[in-house]
This record gives structure tokens, C-alpha cells and sequence, in this order.
């Protein structure tokens, strides 16, 4: 057997330059350096639809929102115990996404799974903005090395731990995988097409229920049967 | 009498041990897995998962930063008495996942359904699960706690007999190409299938078959140990990897358990323990010696009976 060929490897700023974000390929590991924000469904909704202000300035602060909730805990003095941290799943946040660019700036979203090539096309191309997918999932305790301070933590009594707006420090944090381009190519959609072509042969000898489910009819008056 | 105070300090050091230590029957599966993966991106993310492995047992801190939902199995030997009785022993195990989510630290995952309440401990309504069988001619409890990530990787179809081994193949695809792109289902993992009982024995059996068996592991039955094999094998031959890549990484291993159902069905239900298959078991004595290990071994001759009585010397014979 071929032995599998290691991806590039190349460390990018939290607030990165267009002429960096242009040359990272599909598939390049990149390693973090700067400061990311946590920021999920209760932060969009107290920001997008509560109309909340930032309590941070962005995107001079920041650049990069991670889809996360650490495993951390803060110490009654105030201080911090940040253990490991790795990404929720995207997918869910793409009806928030175009208005939170508007807001934040972000030019780096950071998450598990990605998000569609529409939604690249739609909101992340015309904000030069790249999706750059967590690595397992999760490599939670390689992420959490390369974690060097809690720098803030906001919303914490609105939203509580697991939902709160995490500002953290970070020094070549990683892995993660360049999942979009600048032209909102997708990366996991490259590997869909790729693997599409084997999954019927796979399904050979199998038989659809006897019993359909919706969804595998979307016509609500058509029987199951 | 086991003291209720060492069930407690026992269980805060399994909620450890499950966040922190990768078990060693997964890690071997896995890097067997990695032995044979050939595609570029899909061998990379595994090897990237046995050096996250190796940082969190040296940092001890937990290996995934979503730790799952933690809960409970609870084997308690037919001649153990607790101190407190089961009402202590629930309350001993809320404490040690309040506890221990708070030291470790854990990610406070649980909130309640609707108004998204958070108590930042992983206990609340229902939470953490705690489950008990009994075990004859024992005077032992055994704890074993699973953390297991909840979103993707498992669904449940009410099938017929006339769907067969065919349908059952095909429901099991299913789950693992819908889940699997996109690496939702975070494979490889350790697939577990429940077939028959009733709608929910058929998902407590499949997610006991992907939490408490280790790989390697074979039902008892040799057909159906044979369909599990299987299975694995059909798994790794759709041509997805970890993170959905291209690859032949989505199994580690397939486990079956089945229940007894209705005439006219054959339930079924699949599961997926993922790249942190957290799971820490200790048996505890009256005298206070604890015995730490990873494998369950919860599927004893005893929870499989099938038999009105229970006869230990009969079914030892037929074993034999």
C-alpha cells in the first residue's frame, strides 16, 4: 500500500491578511496564533436577535469565532480552569451567520463539519472570510495546549458556562483543516463527490424497508406502505 | 456493608479516568485501523487522534472538550448492601458528576430541553442517567460510568421479519453514510445494534452494545457473532473515513445485542461510541478494596438468560 501523504502545514494570524487567507489550499493544516472567541446559538440570538451589544470590539479583537464550549470551569476567586476544548457541529448556525459577519467582521470561522458551499457563496465569499474545520473529532487536549490564557469571559450569568462568550489567547492551537477557499469551495463536499461513487456498491443486496418513513417520500398523502 | 463515602471517592475518580483515559481495547482497535488507512486526510486526522490521546493522559486533562453526558451503570451483587441503601447510592453518584465536572474540568453539556437551564454541574432533571442489573452469588457493586456524545451517530426503525437480514443491512448503511459524512458521527467508532425488545430496550440494548463491550468482543451466539463481523467489514467497505474523508476508517468494531419482540417485528437501533470512548468501571467490596479496569463486562450469562429460572450450574454445563 501508497503511504498516505502528510498535508501541508502552516501557522495563520487570528486577525490574518487577505494575501494569507488567499494562499491556504483545501486541505492545509493550519495552526492558530492571536486570540478566538466562542460564540454559538445563545450568543447569536443575545447579539442577533436580543440586539445585545458586543462586549468586545470586533473584529479589531478578534478576527476568528470558534463554534465551541470548553471544558472549563471558572474558580471562585475568578480565575480560570481551561481543560480541553474542541468544536460543536456548524450546520445548525447558518441562519445567523450572514448577519453576524455584518457584525463582527470575522474573517475566520472555526467549527466541526463545515457548512454548505451556498452558504460559503452566500455569506463567507463576499466577506473574504474561510471555514476552517476542528481535526477528529475532537483533539480536544492538543487544542487545549495550545491555549495560553482566558483572556475574558462574557455573558457567563445570561448564557452560563457552556454558552458564554470565551475570549481566549492562543499560541499555535491546532490542528485544524482548511475546509472553504476564498472562492467558497468546499472541502468536505470535494470528499462527498468522491465517495459517492463507491457508496452504491456497498448498498449492493440490501433492500429498502418494507415500511417508508417521511422523507423517503415527501409527499404527505402518499401511504407508507 | 460498602461505605457510601467510597462509592463517592470511587466514582469522581472514574468520571476522571473516562474523561481523561482512552480505554486500551479502542486504542488498539484504532491504531489497527490506522495501520491500513490509505487515504492522505483520513490517516492524518488518526494519527492526530493518538497523539490527542497521549496529550491528555500526560496534561490530565479530558481528551475531548465535548465530554459527552456523563451517566451511570450500576451492577449490584444479589448479597451487596450499600450504606444508604439505592437512595444513598444515587445521591453518592450526583455528587461525584457534580463533583467531578467542576474539578476536572468537564464541559457542563446538560441543560434542561426547553428553557436551557444550565446548572453547570451535568446533573438536573433526569441527569445523569444511573441504570442497575443484578448479578447472582455476588456481594460486590460494580460502577461503571459512560460519557457519551449525544447529537449524531444513532437512529431507530421499526423493521419487519420480512425485511430480513437485507433491510437490516441497509438501515445500518444508512445510519452510517447520513452520520458519517462531514465526520458527524466522529468515526471510526464503535458501532452498537439493538434488535427486537420493544422501541426502547431495542435503543438501551444497542447503545449497552456500543458502550459496554469492548472491541474485539463477539455476542456469544456464533451467527450472530458471525453478522457482526460482518457488518464491521461492511462498515469500512462503503469508502468513507474519519471526518467522512476518503478512506475505510468508519468501524472499529460492531455489536450485537438482542431482545426478545413482538412476533411481528424486529426492531432495531444503531449507535455510535465515538473517537473518545470514555468508559470507566470499578467493582467495589464491603471491605473497601476497589479493582479499576475498562471493560464493563456487563453482558454476563445472567443479563442474556433466556430461561424462566435461572439455574447457574446448568447454564456453566452448557458453557462448558
Amino acid at each position: 500500500m501508497e503511504r498516505p501523504q502528510p498535508p501541508r502545514r502552516i501557522r495563520l494570524s487570528t486577525n490574518p491578511a487577505p494575501e494569507a487567507l488567499a494562499e491556504l489550499k483545501l486541505g492545509d493544516v493550519v495552526y492558530l496564533d492571536g486570540v478566538i472567541y466562542t460564540g454559538r446559538e445563545g450568543v447569536y440570538k443575545m447579539a442577533l436577535e436580543d440586539g445585545a451589544d458586543l462586549p468586545l470590539d470586533l473584529p479589531a479583537e478578534s478576527a476568528a469565532n470558534f463554534h465551541c464550549s470548553p471544558a472549563a470551569m471558572q474558580r471562585e476567586d475568578g480565575t480560570f480552569n481551561l481543560g480541553a476544548v474542541t468544536a460543536t457541529a456548524s450546520f445548525r448556525f447558518t441562519k445567523w451567520i450572514g448577519k453576524w459577519f455584518a457584525k463582527s467582521g470575522a474573517k475566520l470561522i472555526l467549527g466541526k463539519g463545515g457548512m454548505s458551499s451556498a452558504d460559503y457563496r452566500a455569506h463567507f465569499v463576499p466577506n473574504g472570510a474561510i471555514y476552517l474545520t476542528t481535526v477528529g473529532y475532537g483533539t480536544g487536549a492538543l487544542l487545549g495546549r495550545g491555549v495560553k490564557k482566558v483572556r475574558a469571559l462574557h455573558w457567563r450569568k445570561e448564557l452560563g458556562l457552556a454558552q458564554a462568550m470565551w475570549v481566549i489567547e492562543v499560541e499555535n492551537f491546532g490542528p485544524f483543516i482548511v475546509e472553504s477557499d476564498l472562492e467558497g469551495n468546499s472541502l468536505f463536499e470535494r470528499e462527498n463527490a468522491k465517495t459517492a461513487a463507491n457508496i452504491a456498491k456497498a448498498y449492493e443486496g440490501t433492500r429498502p424497508a418494507v415500511l417508508k418513513r417521511f422523507g423517503e417520500t415527501d409527499d404527505r398523502s402518499d401511504e407508507l406502505i | 456493608m460498602i461505605p457510601l463515602d467510597l462509592i463517592q471517592r470511587t466514582a469522581e475518580v472514574l468520571m476522571e479516568k473516562a474523561a481523561i483515559e482512552i480505554p486500551q481495547d479502542y486504542l488498539d482497535g484504532l491504531k489497527a485501523t490506522a495501520a491500513v488507512e490509505d487515504g492522505d486526510l483520513s490517516s492524518f486526522v488518526l494519527q492526530a487522534m493518538l497523539e490527542n490521546y497521549e496529550a491528555a493522559k500526560e496534561d490530565r486533562r479530558a481528551m475531548c472538550g465535548d465530554t459527552g453526558c456523563p451517566r451511570w451503570y450500576v451492577k449490584m451483587g444479589n448479597e451487596a448492601r450499600l450504606e444508604g441503601g439505592p437512595v444513598g447510592l444515587e445521591a453518592a453518584l450526583r455528587r461525584a458528576t457534580a463533583n467531578a465536572t467542576n474539578n476536572i474540568p468537564l464541559r457542563p453539556n446538560r441543560v434542561h430541553p426547553l428553557w436551557r437551564t444550565d446548572h453547570d454541574n451535568n446533573v438536573g432533571i433526569n441527569a445523569p442517567e444511573i441504570e442497575y442489573a443484578f448479578e447472582p452469588d455476588s456481594d460486590w457493586i460494580e460502577l461503571t460510568t459512560v460519557h457519551k456524545g449525544g447529537l449524531f451517530g444513532t437512529d431507530y426503525r421499526m423493521l419487519f421479519p420480512s425485511d430480513g437480514i437485507e433491510g437490516i443491512k441497509r438501515f445500518y448503511l444508512d445510519s452510517l453514510v447520513a452520520f458519517g459524512k462531514r465526520g458527524l458521527a466522529c468515526q471510526p467508532a464503535i458501532i452498537g445494534i439493538g434488535l427486537g425488545g420493544s422501541k426502547d430496550t431495542c435503543m438501551v440494548l444497542g447503545k449497552r452494545a456500543a458502550c459496554l463491550r469492548t472491541v474485539g468482543d463477539r455476542n456469544p451466539d456464533p451467527k450472530i457473532a458471525a453478522l457482526e463481523e460482518e457488518l464491521k467489514e461492511l462498515g469500512n467497505s462503503i469508502g468513507m473515513g474519519a471526518m467522512g474523508f476518503v478512506g475505510k476508517s468508519m468501524v472499529v468494531d460492531c455489536h450485537i445485542e438482542v431482545g426478545y419482540c413482538h412476533t411481528g417485528g424486529m426492531q432495531m437501533s444503531v449507535h455510535a461510541f465515538c473517537l473518545s470512548s470514555r468508559r470507566a468501571v470499578a467493582r467495589l467490596y464491603a471491605n473497601g478494596r476497589v479493582e479499576y479496569r475498562t471493560d464493563p463486562e456487563w453482558f454476563t450469562q445472567y443479563q442474556r438468560r433466556e430461561t424462566v429460572e435461572w439455574n447457574a450450574h446448568s447454564h456453566q454445563e452448557e458453557s462448558a
